[in-house]
């Protein structure tokens, strides 16, 4: 009986049935969206921060920077000086180059007893230190003054020859690329993680304090360098001996890799290091580290993926924000409006069924076998609207991924002189940084282009399903409870 | 047999205090006919729900032979009703999502009787009222004389001890009000029940063996 009369009640009320089950499945469906662009914008964000930090990797420590310095490794924007005799002279110009490896701007380094220091800290899987680095070379064509080929005429009879334009002119040419010193003998995090080789090979443990590079793709089309090309940093010959591409995005945090030790000496920084990478024995531990860390490392800025996916910026942290701020609350909202819409509906027809149920409560029926009837109606009515809900949610997702929407995210990895703590040690700069110059603000060192993608997870359409049940329990709940109180007498007295 | 001694019943209301019934005593033998008239206000379908386990006097004793109404908990009470008492109203009462044969069948399930047995009851039932082609109709597809066969159908099918109608033909034309109390009456004779019978008509009243006039709460016998 309680089947049929359901089934009846559903049929022949439709439009009830209909605008509880759309009120529900509308309800259902955004928040199964909601939660889906949340999954895949936090993917996103992670993938941004895999191309700056590397696969894995929990916790990040680096120096809270200091301002800049004159000329210091520290800091300050690097000087060239040239002697009267630096420079080659041919056909009336001097040609002078000169590179330097520096670190950049407000970007700070510390001792690599840090990194023995990490590592001993309980739950660290692995750690491994980098030295973030800038590459700044200098080069142009002056006139050569003492052949008296160039400068101002003092007798006002000979034209000023030589030089770039040929008429005693001067022209410079500033390039800066990355460099990330690794530690190639290190554990298996960090920036190279986020990339895969495309052609040579990657470091091994015979490359310790050899001049060999490995290129980021985007940098070696660039500079058209490949495998067995030579590349000047810091004023010295490098051969390249691998290209590594991104596996998340179209560029990397930085142009160029290089040994460690090799990285510490060209910069004239022995023993120093910008950032270490630490991978969590598990998840759980990630805040027992973190705090571990800044107790034994006190000036040390230690932050988790947490702290990093607040420094993701772009389309990617605007789409994180309105997922979290307006699609919550909205998801919250219509949940609450579409309970409300079933409870009212449910109560409304409690009262028109007000004879009805007294009734069947005048054959017979006990206040539970009423109180089940008005239950199971709000039941399955909150079902159908779940399934339907689940059904537009899954083609609303199908369509977004379809459409794949691209956000961009930025990572923020350095730090403006004098401004807050960054998150890595990672520096901008030609070709592939997010900004500043060699002389300028350091700024984002990776953007990256990621097509959203929402997940579809059995636990949000669990969870989607169990709302919709929800919302017909405490409709039917409240529904019965109404009929549970009329007496059996109403029936009677209804048409006496 | 129904036993009710120095039954009252008073409601609260706005303007103080309503009695309904005042020190009612009564009898009613098994397999009585008994029609009961009075003014409107009177307290008619007051003692109905009191003989129908409906309500609790304020104070008195209504038992239905060896049970007590007047002190049982809910519980038993609806169990008494669904065995024992047989409702008819004046308007029929039929859920109209249910086809004829289904609203038979709703008296049925608080019985357990498996499925297969209550459609068959409930047909047979239908038959018995003249209904047997229109078991798949719903309310609003029959008559009002054919929605009260479907109501006394629902009523009997449980096969009561004790029919209670109250103004069973009240929305019926003389014709179907004939028909409706032919049946009635018939079902009554055959089957050997209690009828008790609120009505304003005096036709219908005339039917049966005893005659019940209750004014003001109280009950007089009218001969």
């Amino acid at each position: 009986m309680f089947g049929t009369y359901l089934f009846r009640e559903l049929t022949n009320r439709r439009k009830q049935t209909a605008i509880i089950a759309i009120g529900m499945a509308l309800t259902i469906a955004l928040v199964i969206i909601v939660n889906g662009v949340s999954a895949g914008v936090s993917a996103a964000q992670a993938k941004v921060l895999e191309s700056v930090y590397g696969v894995g990797t929990d916790i990040t420590v680096s120096q809270q920077p200091t301002g800049p310095t004159e000329g210091g490794a520290a800091g300050g924007p690097p000087s060239f000086d040239f002697g009267s005799g630096d420079g080659s002279t041919a056909d009336g110009s001097t040609q002078l180059s000169q590179a330097r490896l520096t670190t950049g701007p407000g970007s700070a380094t510390f001792a690599d007893t840090a990194l023995a220091t990490v590592q001993g800290v309980d739950n660290v899987s692995s750690a491994t230190a980098t030295l973030s680095l800038t590459n700044i070379n200098f080069s142009g064509e002056i006139p050569d003054f003492q052949a008296g080929g160039g400068g101002l005429p003092t007798d006002g009879t000979a034209p000023p020859t030589g030089g770039a334009d040929g008429a005693g002119g001067s022209s410079f040419d500033i390039e800066s690329i990355t460099v990330t010193g690794i530690d190639v003998t290190g554990d298996a995090v960090g920036p190279l993680t986020a990339v895969s080789l495309t052609d040579g090979r990657s470091f091994d443990a015979g490359d310790v304090g050899t001049n060999v590079v490995v290129l980021d793709s985007s940098y070696a089309t660039t500079a058209e360098l490949g495998v067995g090309d030579t590349l000047g940093l810091g004023g010295e010959d490098f051969e390249v001996i691998g290209i590594v591409a991104s596996t998340s995005s179209d560029a990397s945090s930085t142009n160029t890799y290089i040994p460690l030790d090799t990285a510490q000496r060209l910069a004239g920084l022995d023993g120093q290091i910008s950032t270490v990478y630490v991978q969590a024995a598990s998840s759980t531990d990630i805040s027992q580290i973190q705090s571990d860390i800044e107790t034994v490392l006190p000036d040390a800025a230690v932050k988790t993926q947490a702290d990093l996916a607040s420094s993701v910026s772009g389309s990617l942290s605007t789409a994180s924000s309105l997922v979290s701020s307006l699609g919550t609350w909205l998801s919250v909202i219509v949940l609450a409006a579409a309970f409300l819409i079933s409870i009212l509906f449910t109560i409304a027809g409690v009262t028109r069924r007000t004879r009805e149920f007294g009734t069947l409560k005048a054959v017979g029926w006990s206040n539970g076998a009423v109180v089940r009837q008005v239950a199971g109606e709000s039941l399955v009515q909150g079902a159908i609207g779940g399934v339907i809900g689940v059904a537009v949610g899954l083609l609303g997702i199908l369509v977004i991924n379809m459409i794949g929407p691209v956000l961009s995210g930025s990572a923020t990895t350095s730090t403006f002189p004098g401004g807050g703590a960054a998150p890595g040690g990672g520096t901008g700069g030609f070709p592939g940084g997010g900004g500043g110059g060699p002389f300028g603000q350091q700024a984002a060192a990776a953007t990256t282009d990621i097509v959203l993608q929402i997940p579809v997870t059995a636990t949000i359409i669990l969870v989607a399903v169990g709302l919709a049940i929800l919302g017909g329990l405490l409709a039917g709940a409240i529904g019965g409870w109404r009929a549970a109180r009329l007496r059996p007498a109403e029936a009677l007295r209804s048409v006496a | 047999m129904y036993e009710l001694i120095n039954v009252t019943k008073s409601y609260d209301a706005k303007r103080g205090q309503i009695t309904a019934l005042s020190e009612v005593t009564l009898t009613i033998p098994d397999g009585q006919m008994v029609a009961i008239q009075g003014p409107t206000g009177g307290g008619k379908s007051t003692l109905l729900q009191m003989l129908g386990a409906l309500e609790r006097p304020t104070s008195g004793t209504v038992a239905l032979g060896a049970d007590v109404l007047s002190s049982m908990p809910d519980s038993k009470l609806a169990g008494i009703r669904a065995k024992e008492i047989g409702f008819v109203f004046q308007g029929f009462n039929l859920i109209p999502t249910l086809t004829a044969q289904e609203n038979v069948e709703t008296a049925l399930a608080p019985l357990g009787i498996p499925s297969a047995q209550r459609r068959a009851r409930a047909n047979a039932a239908l038959v018995s009222v003249g209904l047997g082609e229109r078991t798949g109709h719903r309310p609003a597809e029959l008559s009002g004389g054919q929605q009260q066969r479907v109501a006394i159908a629902r009523a009997l099918v449980k096969e009561p001890d004790v029919l209670l109608a109250d103004e069973p033909t009240g929305n019926l034309d003389e014709q179907t009000r004939d028909e409706i109390m032919d049946l009635l009456e018939g079902l009554w004779r055959d089957q050997g029940l209690t009828l008790i019978v609120v009505t304003h008509d005096s036709a219908v009243a005339k039917r049966a063996q005893r005659r019940l006039t209750i004014k003001q709460g109280k009950v007089t016998e009218k001969s």
